[in-house]
């Protein structure tokens, strides 16, 4: 876990990395570095987003999965990779 | 007095009379009539006659007079048999008959009435279909015909009497239905009613918990259900490896495996996550170095069109680990199988400031932070990563360890490592490089050292094992100081592309020996090649004759292994660190030389100096080794401070060999052996000449 917890620190270091949230699979921040309110809403709606993305993949090939979602805004991105258990958020402004 | 008796029993007589005659008319007629008599003589005692007695009347004293006789009614009938006897055949004696039957039957009439409810009844009346009238005088008749025998008063016929009883009020209630209001029995009726105590009515109820109760809903689409038959197959198949591990194993190796198993469970939703920490952290560098990213992939320097021959370098990334800041780079291995891997190895050459070593594997695509690291004890001095088996990296240490990484492992520490038992070199390993798999399939790799030997490693299930090819004993020039057991120092080899035994062993006096695997005892060939150490000797990667090789003395050169001189010299001007031949062209090459500075070479363009000359890092910082890329027009270069910088190749760099219009271009290795076969031939004419 320690090697996951180094790998978050150095991606919050990065250059305009707005913040890190890990969600369960329900969608319930689990870990943040986000202020409660925006946190709880990022989470919920990505994860909506996320099972949306997924049931699309896996309905055209079940054997196939999501691994990777990144969503590109005028003010920042998102990229996102879920996982079986949990999924990880990571907001960046790429500009900054 | 004695009157008092006759007159009672001539009225008891009297009295009988009406019940005997019914009953028993027939038999006792005479007696009735004797009877009549009677009744007649005792009108005429009434009227004062004599008394007239039967001449054989019986005279009763007083005494027998008072005398009660007393009468008892029995069951018994007086006429049945007393005395049957039958013959037992069992016991073949005639027997008496204790039972006799002592019923007896005085009177029988058969009734013709039919219960009016029944269905005999109404098919009679159908049958008969009379008016309702008649029916009712038909009952009524009937009643009558009842009545008489009824008022005859008999003791014997109370059976039928009871029976007509109750036949009465059935037709009674009859008539009342067919004549509207129920007329009851005027003679003989009585209606009784009377209520029970009704017990009071209990009700007792409990009520249970109500069982727990969830509500479900799912929805299936095609991949839950591809999920949940893939879940089960797995189950399945967990299920029969478990069947099957019992019977070969010990239950201490099952219980064994089952930790194993939860380790392996934990560990998986961990490197899940770590999994997804890594896509992640390569996307937000991605973004951050994106500029450089698009320079990789798409930057074309535009100024190469207007210079001739010159080309240029452009730096991309730079690879640095915190960790790593006071060690010198010493060896740079690409991935064969990820084209943007690569391996550094660190260290240090310098003898007095030993310390720790560390291998990092570094993608292009997550310039931050390396994939892998490993932290050594000795400095790290060469490395090479397996062709076919890209986890597999073969390391040399400077206290003449070898050992084997394998990526897929986790844990810090080597899989396979050489110890002093198993010959490990005494001194620095200054090269290794995996060899072709063995006739057994073992995977090994040859190393060089300082101690003079070359020694093949065998990776044989969990150990290495080790062979001597050869021994670098000193080439005896010398008439007599040669001593047989003195060797030279090994510092870099080569193995021949194509023929699979050959291979060039670079030494600390600057010779280079051609060797073959086969013979250990001699060398097929030395070229003295430099006036020092020979840092890196390399095999072209198309022509089968020509090699490079760089030296501290400053000098590249290129040599035709047939040829005893070298082709072509080149001073640089600094020591050479290192040289490399491009992947993409036979006439290519680049050195780093120690003052910083990368040279390119392109001897189809430029025999004599080179086309790129470029300081791509800080004065101060020696570089130490370059690689190319083999796909990509990049390279990489190692310093000493622990940098690797990556560099693309400007256009000029790559340059393919002008062709004339709607010529086809040609590709492949035989081009690139032609370019090169020019080249050497051009070379040979002014020798010949000159000679």
């Amino acid at each position: 876990m320690a090697e996951v917890e180094e790998t978050l620190k150095r991606i919050q270091s990065q250059k305009g990395v707005q913040g890190i949230i890990i969600a369960n699979s329900e969608g319930i921040p689990i870990k943040t570095t986000l202020d409660n309110s925006s946190t709880v809403q990022y989470a919920a709606l990505i994860h909506q987003l996320v099972m949306k993305a997924r049931s699309t993949i896996r309905d055209m090939d079940p054997q196939n999965d999501l691994t990777f979602l990144r969503v590109r805004s005028k003010k920042n991105e998102i990229m996102i990779a879920p996982d079986k258990d949990y999924f990880l958020i990571v907001i960046q402004n790429p500009s900054d | 007095m004695t009157k008092v008796p006759n007159n009672n029993a001539a009225a008891y007589a009297k009295k009988k009379a009406p019940g005997t005659k019914s009953t028993k008319a027939p038999s006792k007629k005479k007696d009735d009539e004797e009877a009549v008599e009677i009744a007649d003589g005792w009108d005429e005692w009434t009227n004062g006659k004599a008394l007239i007695k039967p001449p054989d009347q019986v005279v009763l004293t007083e005494a027998e007079l008072k005398e009660e006789v007393t009468r008892i009614l029995t069951a018994n009938n007086p006429h049945a048999p007393e005395n049957i006897v039958r013959y037992s055949f069992k016991e073949r004696s005639f027997k008496p008959i204790s039972a006799v039957d002592q019923m007896a039957v005085h009177f029988v009439l058969e009734g013709s009435l039919v219960y009016q409810d029944s269905d005999d009844s109404r098919s009679l009346k159908d049958k008969k279909g009379p008016p309702e009238e008649n029916t009712a005088d038909d009952t009524k008749a009937e009643s009558d015909e009842e009545t008489k025998p009824q008022a005859s008063p008999a003791e014997d016929g109370g059976d039928v009497e009871d029976a007509c009883k109750e036949d009465r009020p059935d037709s009674a209630a009859s008539k009342a239905d067919e004549k509207g209001p129920k007329l009851t029995n005027k003679f003989n009726f009585s209606e009784r009613a009377s209520q029970t105590l009704n017990n009071p009515l209990r009700e007792k109820s409990c009520q249970t918990e109500p069982p727990p109760r969830s509500i479900f809903s799912a929805m299936a689409n095609q991949w839950e259900i591809y999920d949940a038959y893939h879940k089960e197959l797995q189950k399945q198949e967990k299920n029969k490896e478990k069947q099957k591990a019992p019977c070969s194993k010990k239950d201490d190796d099952k219980s064994k495996k089952k930790d194993m198993w939860l380790e392996t469970l934990s560990d998986d939703v961990i490197t899940n996550l770590s999994k997804a920490t890594k896509i992640i952290e390569r996307m937000v560098n991605q973004n951050t170095f994106d500029d450089i990213a698009q320079d990789f992939k798409y930057f074309e320097d535009e100024s190469d069109k207007f210079r001739d021959e010159e080309g240029t370098l452009l730096p991309l990334w730079k690879f640095q680990h915190d960790k790593a800041k006071k060690l010198s780079v010493t060896a740079l291995c690409w991935n064969s199988k990820y084209q943007d891997m690569f391996a550094v190895g660190m260290g240090s050459y310098d003898f007095s400031n030993q310390g720790h070593g560390m291998v990092a594997f570094y993608t292009l695509k997550n310039p931050s932070y390396p994939e892998y690291i490993y932290a050594t004890n000795s400095s790290v001095l060469c490395l090479d990563i397996h062709e076919q088996h890209s986890f597999l990296v073969a390391v040399g240490f400077y206290d003449g360890c070898v050992a084997v990484y394998n990526l897929k492992e986790t844990g810090a520490e080597p899989v396979y490592k050489s110890t002093a038992k198993t010959g490990k070199h005494t001194d620095p390993v200054w090269q290794v490089c995996w060899q072709n798999d063995d006739m057994d399939n073992n995977h090994n790799f040859y190393s060089v050292s300082s101690d003079g030997r070359v020694v093949s490693w065998t990776l044989v299930k969990n150990e290495l094992v080790y062979t001597d090819i050869i021994r670098l004993s000193v080439v005896s020039d010398g008439p007599e100081g040669a001593q047989p057991h003195s060797f030279t120092c090994g510092t870099s080899f080569d193995f021949h592309k194509q023929i699979d035994y050959l291979f060039l062993v670079g030494t600390e006096e600057g010779k280079i020996h051609k060797c073959s695997k086969t013979y250990s005892s001699q060398f097929l060939e030395t070229y003295d090649a430099h006036s020092m150490a020979v840092d890196a000797v390399k095999w072209n990667h198309y022509h089968p004759n020509v090699f490079i090789s760089c030296s501290s003395d400053m000098t590249v050169r290129l040599w035709d292994h047939t040829i005893n001189t070298p082709l072509f010299t080149f001073d640089l001007n600094a020591a050479v660190g290192d040289v490399a031949w491009s992947p993409y062209s036979s006439t290519v090459f680049a050195a780093v030389t120690t003052n910083g500075r990368v040279h390119v070479f392109d001897l189809s363009i430029n025999k004599y100096e080179a086309v790129c000359q470029q300081v791509v890092v800080a004065k101060k910082n020696k570089l130490t080794h370059i690689r190319f890329n083999p796909i990509h027009p990049i390279i990489i270069l190692g310093d000493d401070r622990g940098y690797v910088t990556s560099l693309k190749l400007s256009p000029n760099l790559r340059k393919q060999p002008k062709l004339k219009k709607g010529q086809e271009l040609p590709k492949g290795p035989e081009v690139e052996v032609a370019k090169m076969e020019k080249l050497l031939s051009l070379l040979r004419e002014p020798e010949q000449s000159s000679i």
